[in-house]
């Protein structure tokens, strides 16, 4: 049962096949087998099986809220959820617990879903391998996965196996890694550059990344308010338009959220390729890119050829300015918004007491760790008034020119943009720290940032394994507010490509039970 | 905690000096001159009295003094700028903080309509050109009630710009006489207040009251078109009434609803103006004037003596700078010919509706005064300067039948002369305005003298509840209707002091007012002096 998608769980909850509560201890269950994983932050059993319990209540009198009630979801520990810890995994938040909802938590909670917890990150989202937290990295459950042993076997004898685990990318890895453990059904991420779609791609699952305005951000903390927008990381892309369907539309407490109304995102089937044009922007093929994805990036768009869309080269010609002014963007807002953590209202403390300054000072320096006070400084430079109009100012003209690029390029006729999501595969952690995570922040936010510098939505849809038995995703790219389109044609991708399902069972030898019902499951899951 | 919130820790209780450390060309407040419109740096310069120090040590050098103003008013608003939370500035501390204003993280600000549509207000009724399109920015700064680290101003693109403030000073010997004045309005903008923090030194502890953090304020900034306290005194005077008459503001200075800082700086006519300075938080007009000058004067003193004036840095200014608000789309406003159609009236703001909206502003109220009643302008402004004061002489003119220059010279001398003795508002008086109407109704008909009439004021003021008639009647104080009586007793009078008719009939002018007197002192003050006199002069000629 765990192993099904969202849409499927949802129809054996309506046909009485599982209740509630049942498929919340069977994913309460399998999040203590798979902890090694370090998915989760906070596990709220107790709130999850006392709204298993209502939904259960809801489903016996036939009073179901819709597709969600009864529905086990995680949400990444940078929404605000009243009553559970909520840490963004820093020091300057342990502790801190949110006396309100974030708006996205408030709609999945009004629909009946079932809360499991809170899942890692890196520190407020700052990172991409979900590694730089208090909590500890969070390892990839293709680590685990039969698919990757049986290849790495192959390779190198005798090594020790546990030290080669692979990280799940990031910011959103605990979400990632929770939704292709089976853990949940769907899970919320945030994606600033980059951070839903890139643990996505890592992971094996769909992360979408809506356009800027159609969520609410009411309650996500911040990383970067002109970029942040909620994701959503589930197993099929299907799942992903129930999730926005119920995410999407105004916010009388997000000022940027659109005002027109929202309908439901049903995905259509794509019958007639032939009006579909498909553009390949010339500017993402580049020389760090791995042969491996560079060649299933090909393969992609003969296939959409083949089925008779059109595939165009287009380009994108300021892509390559990108990533430094999302640098400059990025730490600007993120010193202006870290400026709040004083630890006078909320959150940590210091001890000193000998100034104002001095408890402000001390506060700060052990409550964040290096990554965040590393963006506050250059934030700081970027922002001062002798600074102010050579990077921040400049950065924001450049900006302008990227989405200008994309919007040349929607008027062009194109609907949808094909690019890799990320580099390469997951790479095992022993590989990843080897740069520092401004380094591998640039590198990993190659191909997704750009999409926030112009609010674009974009899906990471997973394709293939690499020859080491890893995922690897690729990426479309909306114009803005078409969601509903982009996820029409991220559809009938995946229905091509078939991605096979991840064998976890040696990760949860002691727990085979739980799959050992799931031939059925398994078998009409691709 | 050694914090720099000392400062502000008694608003109301005094004033402190501090300087800003900006010169014109950097300062991000008021502009000098250079950078001022042609025409107010004309009038500013044109009108500037000159001011000679009081001991010039060498020769005669003549200073002119500039001063600018930034005002904070409080908006009039049931909640925050951009939070529900209520405004109430007698609740108890933090009762009245929403998570926003406390700046939980991943809250957002909303902007609230009534604190937009009294700023368009206030920008219409100064003149100024309102900007369809205005932008928040965040100025940071570390400051312990300032939760967020950043206050949501706007920097860039105010809400209002390049308006004028006409306002009037008193000159001449007595005061008497009101000269017009115009200082230009930089421009209006909407920004958030910061809370409150109090330093306790005995425990070293700061203590933070949020309830007014996050309350809407409109900064208007007023060009450097005066020349001294008391210009500066009577411009915030005129502008604490135009916010007053709107509704924006209550702008009640003592209460820290209209907070001024004044910048200030002296020169030689004809030279670059000098180094400013800053006097803030100062907490009455009065006081205004009062430090102005004093800075005025003594920076004249510290350049006659060859001192220097200083820049000092405030401890609060990281120089930090400011960043847009991401979290606010662009205010658009509109107007009845760019009004999107099938919009949501509630979710657009339409300026002409505004406009149409304005109430009568004091200026106007003055002239209608002067034209109405033929009053002097200083009256028309006498009587709008005191809250109340122009309502109950209007609610006086309306029932009484008496002059209105006679209604005029009661309220503003007898009327309010009571009321400034025992330090009582208008809404607090004894005497209602159909009371006073009624006595000058008594006087106008001749039916008591005006001495009696003052007695009557008196009696009124003392005890509630009586009208005047009863007064008049418990204290026998109507004139003496019984012409028979009134001869006879002036008859009486001629015959008892005949040196005085000898006097009078010599031809001293004077004597027959020591007549009209004694005659007065005989009817104890109920007769009129002009009907005495008319008596006295027949008697005495036949």
């Amino acid at each position: 049962m765990l192993g099904r998608t969202l849409r499927e769980v949802s129809e054996a909850l309506k046909q009485g096949l599982v209740t509630p509560t049942e498929l919340c201890q069977r994913c309460l269950s399998l999040i203590k087998k798979t902890k090694i994983l370090n998915a989760y932050i906070t596990v709220s059993e107790e709130v999850a099986l006392k709204q298993a319990e209502e939904s259960e209540k809801r489903y016996k009198k036939g009073h179901s809220l819709g597709d969600l009630d009864g529905i086990p979801v995680a949400v990444k520990d940078n929404f605000s959820t009243a009553g559970i810890e909520t840490t963004c995994a820093s020091n300057m938040l342990k502790g801190y617990v949110p006396p309100y909802n974030a708006t996205v938590v408030q709609k999945l909670l009004d629909q009946g879903a079932l809360l499991m917890g809170k899942t890692n990150l890196d520190e407020f989202a700052m990172g991409s391998g979900s590694t730089d937290g208090i909590f500890g990295p969070v390892k990839n459950p293709w680590s685990y996965s039969k698919q990757y042993r049986e290849k790495r076997k192959q390779k190198s004898h005798g090594e020790n196996e546990d030290s080669h685990w692979l990280i799940t990318g990031g910011s959103s890895g605990g979400s990632a890694a929770a939704v292709s453990a089976f853990t949940c059904f769907a899970a919320l991420g945030s994606d600033t550059g980059g951070s839903t779609r890139n643990p996505a791609a890592h992971c094996g699952v769909v992360g979408l990344k809506p356009s800027y305005g159609l969520v609410s951000r009411h309650g996500l903390i911040p990383l970067v308010n002109s970029m942040d927008v909620p994701g959503i990381l589930t197993r099929c892309v299907d799942d992903a338009a129930i999730v926005l369907g119920i995410l999407a539309g105004h916010d009388p407490k997000d000022s940027t959220t659109i005002q027109d109304p929202v309908k439901p995102f049903t995905l259509p089937s794509l019958t007639d390729m032939s009006k579909l044009c498909i553009g390949i922007p010339k500017e993402y093929l580049t020389p760090e890119l791995s042969s491996e994805v560079q060649s299933l990036w090909s393969k992609a768009a003969n296939l959409f050829e083949s089925e008779g869309a059109k595939v165009i080269e287009v380009s994108l010609p300021h892509t390559s300015y990108s990533i430094v002014c999302y640098h400059v963007l990025c730490t600007s807002e993120v010193a202006s918004n870290m400026a709040r953590f004083d630890g006078l209202e909320y959150g940590h403390r210091c001890d000193t007491d000998v100034s104002t300054e001095a408890m402000y000072a001390a506060t700060r320096r052990e409550g964040f760790n290096d990554v965040v006070r590393g963006r506050i400084l250059s934030g700081n430079f970027f922002l001062l008034k002798e600074n102010y109009e050579n990077y921040f100012v400049k950065a924001q003209k450049v900006r302008r020119l990227i989405a200008r690029d994309f919007v040349n390029v929607f008027n062009s006729g194109v609907d949808v943009l094909l690019t890799p999501t990320t580099l390469s595969e997951a790479v095992p952690h022993t590989e990843f720290i080897r740069e520092d995570n401004r380094t591998r922040s640039a590198q990993d936010d190659l191909f997704t940032q750009a999409v926030n510098m112009a609010g674009l939505p974009a899906v990471s849809v997973p394709m293939a394994l690499s020859s080491q038995g890893l995922p690897i995703g690729l990426q479309f790219i909306g114009r803005a507010f078409c969601d509903q389109q982009l996820l029409t044609v991220a559809k009938w991708f995946e229905k091509q490509v078939q991605f096979p399902v991840i064998q976890l069972q040696e990760l949860m030898d002691d727990c085979s039970s739980i799959f050992e019902n799931e031939k059925l499951a398994s078998a009409s899951l691709k | 905690m050694a914090t720099p919130i000392l400062r502000w820790c008694c608003p109301g209780r005094r004033w402190v000096f501090a300087g800003i450390g900006s010169v014109s060309r950097h300062g991000r407040g008021v502009p000098t001159g250079s950078t001022s419109s042609g025409k107010r740096g004309q009038s500013s310069v044109a009108q500037q009295p000159l001011i000679t120090a009081q001991k010039p040590r060498k020769g005669e050098r003549e200073w002119a003094a500039v001063v600018g103003l930034e005002i904070h008013a409080q908006i009039a608003s049931n909640s925050k700028l951009f939070s529900g939370s209520q405004v109430d500035f007698a609740a108890p501390p933090n009762s009245l903080v929403s998570f926003f204003d406390a700046s939980l993280p991943g809250t957002l600000p909303v902007l609230n309509r009534r604190c937009v549509e009294a700023a368009v207000m206030t920008g219409l009724a100064l003149d100024c050109h309102i900007n369809r399109r205005s932008l928040f920015d965040r100025k940071h700064y570390f400051y312990a009630d300032l939760p967020a680290g950043y206050q949501i101003t706007q920097q860039r693109l105010p809400i209002a710009v390049n308006g004028s403030l006409v306002y009037s000073v008193c000159v001449g010997k007595r005061q008497s006489q009101m000269v017009t004045k115009t200082a230009g309005v930089k421009q209006i903008q909407l920004e958030q207040d910061s809370g409150k923090s109090l330093h306790d030194s005995l425990r070293s502890q700061t203590l933070v009251d949020l309830n007014r953090a996050g309350v809407g304020l409109l900064e208007v900034v007023l060009e450097p078109d005066m020349s001294c306290g008391e210009e500066a005194a009577a411009a915030i005077r005129e502008l604490q009434l135009i916010l007053q008459a709107l509704g924006t503001s209550q702008a009640n200075m003592a209460e820290g609803q209209l907070r001024v800082d004044a910048n200030i700086s002296v020169h030689n006519p004809g030279e670059p103006l000098g180094v400013r300075t800053e006097v803030k938080n100062l907490n009455s007009a009065r006081f205004l004037a009062k430090a102005i000058d004093y800075e005025i004067q003594r920076q004249i003193n510290e350049l006659e003596n060859g001192g220097k004036i200083l820049n000092e840095t405030r401890s609060f200014d990281y120089k930090l700078g400011f960043m847009p608000e991401p979290n606010l789309p662009p205010l658009l406003l509109y107007d009845s010919g760019s009004l999107p159609t099938g919009t949501d009236p509630q979710q657009v703001i339409n300026i002409d509706q505004l406009r149409e909206q304005l109430p009568e502003l004091p200026r106007v109220t003055r002239e209608k005064l002067v034209q109405q009643y033929g009053m002097l302008p200083e009256h028309s402004f006498a009587l709008l300067n005191e809250v109340g004061l122009l309502e109950f002489f209007q609610n006086v003119i309306k029932e009484t039948r008496a002059e209105p220059k006679k209604v005029t010279s009661w309220v503003l001398n007898t009327f309010l002369g009571f009321l400034k003795q025992q330090n009582l508002a208008v809404s607090e008086s004894p005497v209602t305005p159909s009371a006073l109407a009624e006595l000058l109704d008594l006087l106008d008909r001749k039916a008591i003298s005006s001495s009696a009439a003052k007695q009557v004021f008196q009696e009124l003021w003392r005890s509630k509840g009586k009208t005047p008639a009863q007064i008049v009647a418990e204290k026998k104080l109507e004139l003496m209707q019984d012409a028979e009586v009134l001869e006879q007793l002036c008859r009486s009078t001629l015959e008892a002091h005949p040196q005085v008719v000898t006097d009078v009939k010599k031809g001293n002018p004077r004597a027959i007012n020591k007549l009209i007197g004694l005659v007065r002192r005989a009817t104890l003050g109920r007769a009129d002096p002009t009907v005495i006199k008319e008596v006295l002069e027949r008697q005495l000629s036949s």
